[in-house]
């Protein structure tokens, strides 16, 4: 078995706060994952939101938010474990996010550090 | 008269003898030790003993309970002057542990219920697996027999009985003492203490045994004892009312998911006349003190479950859904997992439902195979049935095994396709 991280990234701030029909999706499609038992770790939201998120760069230059040049910013992510990359990515494709409004989901493979 | 009066004492003591014993049994311990134990049951086992010899004569006293204790406590200061004449090496070992106070020694409401409940707290001992813990519970905190304990496991005595010796020498060897509970020792065994009464009573509720008598006296000895830990402000927890509400509404469907063949009635077919109203009030009840922290335990989960299957609310399976989502992210278990795709499929549809099923690699399950078959029912017959013939030949219960065999009748009979 080996552990995949899925990490979300949607492409609109406004896509962030689902409405509760697509809450209930995205809770069934997690509830699949640990169903099966390929859940490692349920994982976590990141705030994008004004206050919760902020870049650090080179020369103590601090911006607002993580979507300052990138199209995309991150949103959360959980941890599967799984027999192969091919299987995680499976999981990824049925995630409900692509259906009801876009984004990505980057598939990567888990390098503990022991 | 006194046929009468035997026909009293034959109901009376089996009832009276279980908690008394149990009771007694953890009063005693205060004074002896867990390290003698065995010294508390002899002479509670003697004191019931002589009850039962002497209530057949002369009738049940006014007061049994207190008639009960006094033979204990003079058998108690019987057995302390025997031993100080013959084995001075065991007073020692009973001083050492200070818990020699003949003249204080008294039984009182407090003091059985505080010992009762700390005997809880010692019995469940993370030293011991969960089966002999639960065994363990049964025999000390709820004096079943050995032939009892057996029954309800579906094993042989002698099984049980090599099980508790073990269990038993670990919680001898444990220096926990029976004396008033502090904060720490809640803290570090109410999760386990707590899950044992979760698997006790399931033990009941889910037992292979076909014994009704005995599956009920399970059930209402773990709500006995969770009752036990809600009415000492000490272990209170949000988490032992969660867990007693799920008890509650678990317990308000028991008359109902059985029919007078002893046979399984699945939840759709249930008459809800027959559910116990005042148990589901309770449920309610003490679902409502469960919410007064912020940890959602799975308990908390469970108790949602059960109590959505309670009401008739049009957006319930859509609520128990998503509970079995949250639930199975604490913990997984192939049951929560094949309930969740239960839960799916009234909230998606079967079809849907399938899929999710198929991908749960649970095909040496018989639960499994049920969960297909009624997936199935709708669309593919013959695939229907195929399942519930592997779920068949998977399952132990013969409840079980006549309830499927049910539904392939029935589904050969509106399918109407031969053999």
């Amino acid at each position: 078995m080996k552990e995949f991280a899925l990490i979300f990234r949607l492409k609109d701030i406004s896509d962030f706060k689902p409405s509760p029909e697509q809450m209930q999706e995205r809770m069934n499609w997690l509830g699949g994952i640990a169903a099966q038992n390929k859940l490692a770790d349920k994982g976590n939201t990141l705030l994008p939101s004004p206050g919760s998120a902020k870049t650090v760069k080179p020369n103590n230059m601090v911006t607002d938010g993580p979507y300052t040049e990138i199209k995309e910013f991150i949103s959360g992510y959980i941890v599967v474990k799984v027999e192969n990359i091919d299987e995680a990515v499976e999981i990824a494709k049925a995630n409900p996010i692509f259906d009801q409004v876009g984004g990505s989901i980057e598939v990567r493979e888990v390098l503990k550090r022991d | 008269m006194l046929n009468d009066k035997k026909t009293h004492n034959d109901e009376l003591l089996p009832h009276l003898f279980r908690q008394e014993y149990a009771k007694m049994t953890a009063v005693l311990c205060r004074h002896f030790g867990l390290k003698h134990i065995e010294i508390a049951e002899d002479i509670a086992s003697d004191t019931f003993l002589k009850a039962s010899e002497n209530w057949a004569i002369n009738g049940v006293p006014e007061n049994p309970s207190a008639w009960l204790y006094r033979v204990a406590k003079n058998k108690t200061k019987d057995h302390f002057k025997h031993i100080s004449i013959f084995e001075t090496k065991i007073k020692n070992d009973l001083k050492s542990t200070s818990l020699i106070q003949e003249n204080n020694f008294e039984f009182n409401e407090q003091l059985i219920l505080d010992s009762q409940l700390a005997m809880i707290f010692a019995v469940c001992n993370p030293v011991n697996n969960s089966e002999s813990q639960i065994a363990l519970a049964l025999q000390i905190l709820c004096g079943f027999s050995l032939e009892e304990i057996a029954n309800a496991f579906l094993t042989k005595t002698e099984t049980i009985k090599k099980r508790l010796q073990r269990a038993r020498t670990h919680l001898r060897n444990d220096d926990f003492e029976i004396t008033t509970l502090t904060g720490s020792e809640i803290q570090s065994r109410q999760e386990t203490v707590l899950q044992t009464l979760y698997l006790l009573f399931n033990e009941g509720y889910f037992s292979k045994s076909n014994n009704q008598f005995i599956r009920k006296e399970l059930c209402s000895e773990a709500i006995r004892l969770n009752l036990a830990l809600a009415e000492n402000p000490l272990t209170n927890t949000p988490q032992t009312n969660a867990l007693l509400a799920l008890m509650c509404f678990q317990s308000s469907r028991i008359e109902a998911r059985t029919n007078e063949k002893g046979e399984a009635v699945l939840f759709d077919e249930q008459d809800k006349n027959r559910w116990d109203r005042s148990l589901i009030e309770k449920g309610n009840y003490y679902l409502v003190n469960a919410t007064s922290g912020n940890e959602i335990s799975k308990y908390h989960l469970e108790a949602g479950i059960a109590y959505w299957h309670t009401t008739d609310n049009k957006d319930k399976w859509k609520n128990i859904l998503n509970l079995y989502n949250q639930l199975i992210l604490i913990e997984y278990s192939p049951i929560t997992a094949l309930n969740r795709t239960f839960a799916f499929s009234k909230v998606n549809g079967n079809t849907k439902a399938i899929f999710e099923a198929e991908k749960l690699n649970l095909t040496n399950n018989g639960q499994y195979h049920g969960l297909m078959g009624y997936l199935l029912a709708d669309s593919d017959i013959q695939k229907a049935i195929e399942h519930f013939k592997k779920a068949i030949r998977l399952t132990k219960s013969e409840t079980e095994k006549r309830t499927l065999k049910k539904e392939i009748r029935r589904l050969k009979t509106n399918g109407d396709i031969s053999e």
